[in-house]
């Protein structure tokens, strides 16, 4: 589509929504710069950065990827994370991806994801197409993905039904012995920690 | 409740559609419907996060699919406040209408005439301790129940009268089914249950798969 100056109509809940942010404005239970602190806090304060610190530090420690995998919760602690208030982080399970077992996480029926080891979702997480295949032709959703797996590796979808969370702990990729811990976490996007991607070997220098 | 929430292995919705750098909130309302989430709890109207839960799976199941993520939580918070009495619903849609909706725009929120209201939960934990053991112990072959029941459940339908094993046994938990409409109710224990996908989808489904799911000890019986 060219630009032009027709700017696109607000869709139905957004002016749902927009009527809602007034008339609870009005009756004073909606102070409107809570908007503005939800913007700041989950767009710039909480990512997927948590996720990969425990990853990258699971790669470089076997004695925490031991407590990373058998307490999750407390291991993420150890690295000052922790849920707070709607943080998703009650209990947290860690599995990890080997050649042997691909782990994938999905809430088919509403959109649980670890907060607090990831951020906010993306939207195709919460989206009915991903809920409802995943369970049903991972291999096939997961090749949708760019992940084509070898056919001897089995595929466990962990559809988080409850209110445990499930992080993905993926593969270290090869051509990565030299990296240091900050720059392994570098390499780790949400993708692989939700268990659609494998994290990419580092670009080589030159 | 068989509500269109429960999309695990529903066929025909086409590929996963991905959005490269995609931003938080894409629009400045959908931050301000998590604000206002915030607020309706603070306002004593959601009660608990499975009653919040179950408020969206109530919304207008064409919303649901139309709406996206924050539209649905819309639907559900608005339900909630008007479940509450802290939101008057035709002075809503005159407000919405003012903004530019049309009459026949779709509403989401499907207020109950008469609302479950549980207390709000008395902390943040939903671990509780078992009055008595837990049932099964990891290993043990199970049977998920055949029906589910028109409330709240975790239990989704494409896993119901299939046979999986225990992989992990997690204590007691607040019961989803019960705290969404009365509140509180006796911790139950919860297990991890796997199970081969060709149990839950048939003989075409991948044999080297399996979905492993959290359950609540009520759903489950032995085989």
């Amino acid at each position: 589509m060219s630009d032009h100056d027709h700017r696109h109509d607000p869709s139905e809940p957004a002016i749902r929504a927009e009527a809602l942010e007034a008339l609870l404005v009005e009756q004073g239970l909606l102070d409107p710069s809570t908007v503005d602190e939800v913007i700041a806090r989950y767009a710039e304060r909480v990512g997927p950065l948590n996720g990969a610190r425990a990853v990258a530090r699971a790669w470089v420690d076997p004695a925490y990827r031991e407590r990373l995998l058998a307490d999750g919760t407390a291991a993420a602690a150890e690295l000052g994370i922790t849920g707070g208030p709607g943080g998703q982080m009650e209990k947290l399970v860690v599995v990890e991806n080997t050649e042997a077992v691909h782990n994938v996480v999905v809430c088919t029926l509403c959109s649980c994801y670890p907060w607090a080891m990831l951020g906010l979702p993306p939207r195709w997480y919460k989206d009915p197409a991903y809920r409802s295949r995943i369970v049903r032709e991972p291999r096939a959703v997961l090749a949708e993905f760019g992940l084509t797996l070898d056919p001897a590796t089995s595929v466990r979808v962990w559809d988080s039904s409850a209110e445990i969370r499930y992080l993905v702990l993926p593969q270290r990729p090869a051509g990565s012995d030299d990296l240091d811990e900050a720059a392994l976490a570098a390499l780790v996007d949400r993708e692989a920690m939700i268990g659609v991607a494998r994290v990419p070997a580092p670009a080589s220098t030159p | 409740m068989d509500g269109i929430h429960d999309l695990g292995g529903r066929e025909g919705f086409g590929p996963v559609t991905r959005e490269a750098d995609e931003p938080t909130f894409h629009e400045r309302w959908e931050a301000a419907v998590f604000a206002m989430m915030f607020a309706a709890t603070r306002a004593g109207a959601t009660g608990n996060a499975d009653r919040f839960r179950h408020a969206i799976e109530r919304i207008d199941p064409r919303a649901y699919l139309d709406h996206g993520y924050y539209g649905r939580w819309l639907g559900g918070i608005e339900t909630l406040l008007v479940e509450a009495g802290l939101l008057d619903r035709a002075a809503l849609d005159a407000r919405a209408r003012e903004r530019g909706a049309g009459a026949d725009d779709l509403v989401a929120a499907r207020p109950a005439p008469v609302p479950d209201r549980p207390a709000p939960p008395g902390d943040e934990s939903s671990r509780r301790p078992l009055a008595a053991p837990a049932r099964f112990e990891v290993g043990d072959p199970v049977r998920t129940t055949r029906h589910g029941h028109s409330g709240h459940t975790r239990l989704p339908a494409y896993a119901r009268g299939c046979r999986g094993t225990v992989t992990a046994v997690h204590g007691g938990w607040v019961y989803p089914d019960e705290n969404a409409h009365r509140g509180g109710g006796p911790a139950r224990a919860l297990y991890t249950v796997a199970f081969a996908a060709r149990e839950l989808f048939g003989p075409d489904a991948d044999p080297a798969a399996e979905v492993r799911l959290d359950l609540f000890e009520p759903y489950l019986e032995a085989p």
